[in-house]
């Protein structure tokens, strides 16, 4: 009985976490683990718990405009501890012309505001299989 | 296989954390590693947390951590929360009270849904708990979920038991009635910062000398405001006194009625995979069969 597991993390000082709590909420609602830690995250300290929690995916609500450091700093950290298999994505509030370059970075997907949750639900079945080898 | 095991009990986060996944999974073949861990278990001490939801569980897991920590000691930690019975998802969200040791190579936290096991534990703790243990974690902290009356697994599966509790004892009266106070070995009183807490600590301990003790062990009511940090030393030491005392009482035969507990569920989990099998039993009922007889042809048929 192989579960999907995904890490919803809202990095950065900012403001509040209402839009990751629905994602999490949505991803449960589907059948998923959804491993949640809150707010004011240091893309370590998210690593650090993906590789613990050993999720298929880490999504990421970004808000404060640090998305062109925090995202490619998650993958770089991900690559250093042998993790790249985890999918990465995220949404908030980020530009449409950053996105491509976040993609260029190893971003799997950025969903912009107000992309309705199902999409986010379906963007994993389709993208995330289960690790279930050793 | 034994590269993966060894990198398992060389403390490896990756191979380790892959580990508890196949095992929670139940994965195909897993049985045979936790055959090599189970080997190289029985050296780390167990604590199980066990308390209503909002008593302050996650909040003291965090201090005790800290508190280790400091005494050099590396920490690992199963938080366990409800998996939702429609969906079969779950949030897991004990983490954000433990934030502060994300990034602390001797701390290891694992979240892990109920996925329909009753009792405040998954099916698998005691594996993961295992698992933890092999990797060489001094001390294992295992969070129940807290929901049910019946969380008495987790006296089999630590070694010293806490339960946590707030002022105004009132709602937990029931709880108490159902053996919670019969598997305490301490008890806390959290949310010291808060009114009524003596009047709660003297009706602890006047029900707690009219509990039959199993072990002989004098359990002990402390004081807590977890939040800030207050209390809690006096917490470690009372642990302390109690693993000493399981050390010398306890231990032998609680670890053969653990693995003995542990042999239980697998033989239960195989049973039920062996003639639990869904879509014959609903032919079975469909055809006019009452639940026994259907049970009773899936059971000859496996013969
Ligand atoms: N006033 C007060 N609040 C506390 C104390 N300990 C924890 N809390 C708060 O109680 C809430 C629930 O705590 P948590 O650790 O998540 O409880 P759990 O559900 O038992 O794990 C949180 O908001 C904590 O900050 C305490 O000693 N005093
Ligand atoms: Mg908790």
């Amino acid at each position: 009985m192989s579960k999907i597991r995904v890490l919803i993390a809202k990095p950065g000082l900012d403001g509040h976490d209402r839009g990751a709590k629905v994602v999490a909420r949505s991803l449960r609602d589907a059948g998923y683990e959804v491993i949640y830690t809150g707010l004011r995250q240091t893309p370590e300290a998210i690593v650090a718990t993906a590789v613990q929690e050993d999720v298929d995916a880490i999504g990421l609500s970004i808000l404060s405009g640090a998305h062109n450091t925090v995202f490619p700093r998650i993958i770089e950290l991900l690559k250093e501890k042998g993790a790249s298999d985890i999918v990465v994505f995220g949404g908030g509030v980020i530009p449409e012309t950053d996105i491509p370059g976040l993609i260029d970075a190893g971003v799997a997907h950025i969903f912009t505001p107000g992309t309705p949750t199902e999409e986010v639900v379906k963007f994993l079945a389709e993208k995330v299989t289960p690790k279930n080898r050793a | 296989m034994n590269e993966f095991c060894n990198k398992v009990f060389s403390g490896d986060v990756r191979a380790s954390a892959r580990l508890m996944r196949l095992v929670d999974d139940r994965a195909e073949g897993y049985e045979e590693y936790m055959k090599e861990v189970w080997k190289h278990t029985g050296r780390a001490h167990i604590i199980g947390i066990t308390g209503a939801p909002g008593a302050g569980k996650s909040t003291m897991t965090d201090k005790l951590i800290a508190k280790y920590r400091s005494m050099g000691k590396t920490v690992g930690v199963v938080a366990i929360d409800p998996t939702s019975p429609f969906s079969g998802g779950a949030i897991l969200g004990d983490r954000i009270r433990m934030a502060n040791h994300a990034t602390d190579e001797g701390v290891f936290i694992r979240s892990v849904g109920t996925r329909g096991h009753l009792g405040g534990l998954s099916v698998s703790t005691m594996d993961i708990v295992a698992v933890m243990d092999a990797m060489g974690k001094d001390v294992v902290i295992i969070e129940t979920v807290g929901v049910g009356q019946d969380e008495v697994e987790i006296a089999m599966v630590a070694d010293t038991c806490i339960v946590v509790t707030v002022p105004g004892l009132g709602d937990d009266i029931q709880a108490i009635k159902a053996g919670i106070f019969e598997i305490a070995d301490i008890f806390i009183v959290n949310k010291a910062d808060r009114e009524g807490v003596e009047r709660t600590v003297k009706d602890l301990e006047m029900m707690l000398e009219m509990v039959h003790q199993r072990t002989g062990w004098d359990v002990q009511v402390l004081k807590t405001v977890a939040s800030r940090d207050e209390g809690i030393d006096k917490v470690v030491e009372a642990i302390a006194s109690h693993a000493e005392f399981f050390d010398k009482n306890i231990k032998a035969g609680r670890m053969e009625d653990r693995l003995l507990h542990v042999s239980y569920g697998v033989v239960r989990e195989k049973i039920v995979k062996e003639i639990f099998k869904e879509e014959e039993i609903r032919a079975l009922l469909k055809s006019g069969l009452d639940p026994y007889t259907a049970v009773e042809k899936l059971w000859e048929k496996r013969k």
